[in-house]
């Protein structure tokens, strides 16, 4: 059975310490997010309000990582 | 990233489970025919798995996001149904392309593997679509060794594919397997910048589920109203091999095949 890559749209709520955020999915949920890695090492700076792609983790949905700022 | 390897134990155990798959497969391939309801073929896989000792392992797999959990046993997907098709009345007809996806946990262990095949006569560029499907497959069992990185393998199956002119589906991949069906790493049959960032090393007696998906036409999907039937977006065909794989200092082995130990097991007992 394949393994689905859950990747959602949202909206940036509030920056946490550590560059974790919580973020409001398009289905209205709420996760916390770390930013990816890659997206770290090019310093890509994460504000409340901005609109990013979450991958959310298979095991939590309740956590994610944010892969792109959309917006 | 690391992957854990598996113990002697497991192993033996994951090969117990990868042999009900296997003959399960068999089985199936065998049974399928034009006017046969694929709720036949689940009736039956459930029928071998439950007499080897075994369990369906999709039958009540939680939904990725929230939805009702998988109903079937195993999973049957038709033509432009890419995964996760759900058994029922539907019959299968003359000319169509039958995948079939088996799970199956036994005595704590997970065995995980697909196949794809035409029923009756298809067109040259379908059946070009099977035979290139089952050659990404086999790209990694004869890539994939310890010390390698996945990527180098994926990067194989990504050209092959590509080079016949066909599309490899990207939102969905393969996984870590043992006494979960879903474990890290995901395992992804192409090459990408997000991807690498979670590159993995091929590690002796890690063992993983390999499952090229190709379409046709172009790589989109969608997600049917059922909650679970992956089809191309374009509608048309495609297909899905897979098998469970554990890596070898010196290369790899499908744990999901028959083995000539089965046969003899077989003709021991009947």
């Amino acid at each position: 059975m394949a393994k689905d890559i859950i990747r959602l749209e949202g909206k940036v709520t509030e920056a946490l310490p550590n560059a974790i955020f919580r973020v409001e999915l398009e289905n209205g949920h709420k996760v916390m997010a770390h930013v990816s890695g890659r997206m770290r090492m090019h310093f890509i700076r994460i504000l409340p309000g901005d609109q990013v792609t979450v991958e959310l983790s298979p095991y939590d949905l309740a956590k994610g990582r944010i892969v792109y700022r959309t917006g | 990233m690391s992957i854990r390897p598996k113990s002697t134990d497991a192993i033996e155990k994951m090969r117990d489970a990868g042999q009900v798959v296997a003959e399960v497969l068999v089985r199936l391939q065998e049974m399928a025919r034009p006017g046969v309801a694929t709720g036949d073929l689940d009736a039956e896989a459930l029928r071998i798995i439950t007499s080897r000792g075994g369990r369906a392992l999709f039958h009540g797999q939680p939904h990725p996001r929230g939805g009702r959990a998988y109903p079937g046993n195993i999973c049957i997907s038709l033509n432009e149904e890419l995964v996760h098709g759900i058994p029922g009345p539907r019959r299968i007809a003359e000319g169509d392309i039958v995948s079939i996806d088996v799970g199956v946990e036994k005595n704590g262990w997970c065995g995980d593997a697909a196949r794809t095949f035409a029923v009756g006569d298809v067109p040259e560029r379908t059946r070009r679509l099977l035979a290139i499907t089952e050659e990404a497959l086999e790209a990694a069992r004869r890539e994939a060794r310890a010390g390698l990185l996945w990527s180098a393998v994926a990067g194989q199956i990504e050209a092959l594919v590509t080079s016949a002119g066909f599309s490899i589906v990207t939102d969905y991949v393969g996984h870590g397997i043992g006494s979960a069906m879903w474990e890290e790493p995901r395992v992804p049959n192409y090459v990408g910048r997000e991807m690498l960032r979670d590159d993995f090393l091929l590690v002796e007696n890690m063992t993983f589920a390999v499952e090229p998906m190709v379409n046709m036409g172009g790589r989109h999907v969608k997600e049917q109203e059922d909650g679970w039937t992956v089809v191309t977006a374009d509608g048309k065909p495609c297909a899905h091999f897979e098998d469970t794989f554990i890596v070898h200092r010196d290369g790899c082995e499908p744990l999901t095949r028959r083995t000539e130990r089965s046969g003899e097991d077989e003709s021991g007992n009947g």
